[in-house]
Formats: C-alpha cells, structure tokens, sequence
C-alpha cells in the first residue's frame, strides 16, 4: 500500500489536497494511506519551501500548489 | 478610460433603482456601484494579466538566488524579491526555513517575509489607478524601507539568539556548507508551456479574487457611508494630523483586523479621499496588512517568545513613525 503524506501548516490547500487525493484512489479502487503533516521540522527535511507539497513513499514529488487530477492519477498508479 | 463605469453606476442608480441624484443616499449608491464595478474589473484584468507574467518566478530561485549574494546588498534584494515574489502566507514557515536552511541571515529572510505582506504587484497597480503614481511611489519606498530597516535592525542585535533551536541548527548547517540544496524542485518546470501559464494565472484571478472582494465591497461601502453621511471636513478636524495620538491608535486597530495588501486599498483610497491624513491613513493600513495575531502565532514554531515580541514590537514602532513622518510631510508632496 502506498503511503502519501501531505506538508503543509493546515492551510485550505492542504486539506484540500490531502481530499482530492483520498477521493481520487477511492474512485480508482486504490489503497492508499493519506497522512497530513504540519511539523516545520519535517516540512524542513523535504526541503520544501512552498506548500501543499506530496510525499509518495518518502519521495517528494510535488510542491505550490494543489496537484492536478492528472498528476494525482500518475502517483497512484505507478510504483 | 474608467467614463464606462460611472455610466454604469448611473444607469444602475438613477434609472433602475430610481433614486435621485441631488439626494445622500442617491450618491452614496452612486458612489458605491461605481467604484466597486471599476475595482473588481481592474482587479480581475490586473491580476490574470500579471500572474501570467511571474509564472515562473518561485521562492526556490528566490532562495538559491539570495544565498548567494553579499549580506549587505541582501537586504535589498530580500525586500524586493518579497514585493513580488507570490506565495501564500501559510508558506511563511517553509519559506523561512528554507532560507534559513540554506544559509541566508536572518535578517536578509526577515526583510522578505516582512516587505512581502506589505507590497505586492496586483496592489501597486491598484494603487496606481485610484491613488496615482506618486502615492504608489511613496508606498513602495515605504514598505521596502520598512522590511530593510527592519532586516537590517534584527542582524544588529544578533536576533538568530532567539530563534528555535532546530531553526538555529539549521542556519548554521547551512552557513557551513554554503553550497544551497536544490531538492524540494521535483516537479519545478524548467520553461513553462503558454498553456501552464495560462493554467497558473487562472487559478491566481480565482484564488485572489475570492478572498479579496469581500475587502472591496467593505472599503468601498465605508466609504460610501463616509461620502454621503458624514460632514465634509469632520474627519480632518477631529482626526487630522493635529492630533498625534490618532497614529499610534490607528496602528493598535489594525492589529485585530486583518486582511491583504490588494484587499486594504480600496479602504485606503476611501479614507484618504475623506480627509484622514496620508501618514494616519498608511500606518493604519500598514499594520491591518503586516500585524496580525494569527500570522505571528505560526511564526511561534521556529522563534522565541523572545524574539517575537520583539519583531511584533518592531512594527508597530515603524508603522507609528512612517504615520508621523508622513503626516509631517504631507504639506511638501
């Protein structure tokens, strides 16, 4: 199962990413286990400057803004 | 250029709604449809048009950028990098540790984040058609200022004493190695498509506007209310620049309310067309733009308690002076 973790400091963006995420696995019949992450510490040892970013299996894959459907469809699908 | 709108308002207000224009709430109306229909208009061309020009301008070029300049010429650029480098303010923390991290002074971080608030494109141009280039000029010196002084003052008391000790680690891990970590770009284009742009500019229209225009129809129908209702000449002669505590009061009201550059104009120009000093007026704003608790709150995560009052007590000290300094020389511009 793959592991996606959301940086963000709480902001609307964030929650919004971490759902638009949750529902498209839903959709595509995909486990998957969303986390959120607020930590600085964290966020910090990404080195990620701008949020919501994504972290698929402890790989940083994006960051700035809410990802598109797309990109979303991509993370899950491929190993 | 703007004849469309004022029209517009009169066909609204005087035809449709039937009231008249020789009445108080006649003009009030008039007033207020007219200035709000020219705001979002401009605001919506204005920010779609410059969001597809900074595309691709990102705190990560902002950051490998900085970190390798001089402190001294840092400052400036920080500042200005802040004025028009788009992020949202609940990325104010990973901006600063980024920064941090990759080993820029904190108070070069300091002179971004703090001018960032204060001054951004969409609110230059705004402020350009409502106020004119000299008050935009004015501002724009101002809010810079404000963010190097401020920069330059947090270096000189060695105020990265008081940070957060993994934030400290961090700054001097990378003042060390002075090489800037470029991961965090996974997905950072190298040249972006006209179709990305036009992508990125549409959700910036969208995203801005939808949290600005609330701010317009409240500083627009303040000063409708103030246009039609209150005496000329009252509030120059009760809160004019006369009366030295009208500054540092209107910069303790600016603490609770809060809202962004682009969204505080429209109040501006209100308040400035009817009579509030220029200086009063700016210290006002200044500090509902750049003071706020909840802002400050986040900030707890990487500074002491210490430090943060300090750079909270800052502020409100430079707001208060530009207010005075400004109402002082009002009479010269």
């Amino acid at each position: 199962m793959k592991k996606i973790m959301v940086l963000g400091s709480g902001c609307t963006k964030c929650k919004k990413t971490a759902e638009v995420i949750e529902s498209i696995a839903q959709e595509l019949n995909i486990q998957v286990s969303v986390s959120k992450e607020t930590s600085a510490e964290v966020i910090m040892s990404f080195g990620v400057m701008s949020t919501p970013a994504v972290v698929v299996d402890n790989n940083l894959v994006h960051s700035g803004s809410i990802p598109y459907r797309e990109q979303i469809t991509h993370w899950l699908k491929d190993a | 250029m703007f004849q469309v709108f004022t029209d517009f308002a009169s066909w609204l207000t005087y035809s449709i709604l039937g009231l008249s224009a020789d009445t108080k709430l006649g003009s009030a109306v008039h007033f207020f449809i007219e200035d709000v229909s020219k705001i979002f208009a401009l605001l919506i061309v204005l920010i779609y048009v410059i969001a597809l020009l900074r595309a691709s301008l990102n705190v990560e070029n902002v950051r490998d950028y900085l970190a390798r300049k001089h402190r001294g010429v840092g400052y400036l650029m920080g500042s200005g990098f802040g004025a028009i480098t788009p992020f949202c303010s609940c990325s104010s923390i990973p901006v600063f540790l980024g920064f941090t991290s990759a080993g820029i002074p904190l108070g070069v971080t300091m002179s971004f984040l703090l001018t960032s608030p204060l001054i951004n494109e969409v609110a230059i141009l705004l402020l350009m058609s409502l106020l004119g280039w000299k008050f935009t000029v004015l501002y724009i010196v101002i809010g810079m200022s404000v963010g190097i002084l401020g920069g330059l003052f947090l270096d000189v008391i060695k105020a990265d004493r008081w940070l957060q000790s993994f934030a400290a680690k961090a700054l001097k891990n990378g003042q060390s190695n002075f090489v800037a970590k470029t991961q965090g770009t996974a997905d950072t284009p190298k040249r972006m498509t006209t179709r990305e742009r036009h992508g990125f500019a549409k959700t910036e229209t969208f995203g801005i506007f939808s949290r600005v225009w609330k701010w317009v129809i409240i500083g627009v129908g303040l000063g409708a209310a103030l246009h039609g209702f209150v005496p000329d000449g009252w509030i120059e002669q009760h809160l004019g620049d006369k009366q030295w505590w009208s500054v540092p009061a209107a910069v303790l009201l600016g603490i609770p309310l809060y809202s962004n550059a682009t969204g505080i104009i429209p109040v501006m120009e209100s308040l400035i067309t009817n009579g509030l000093p220029i200086g009063t007026t700016l210290a006002f704003c200044m500090s509902t733009v750049a003071a706020s608790f909840p802002e400050f709150i986040l900030l707890k995560q990487v500074m002491q308690w210490r430090l943060l009052a300090i750079v909270f007590a800052m502020l409100l000290v430079a707001f208060t002076l530009v207010g005075w300094i400004f109402n002082i020389f009002t009479p010269f511009l």
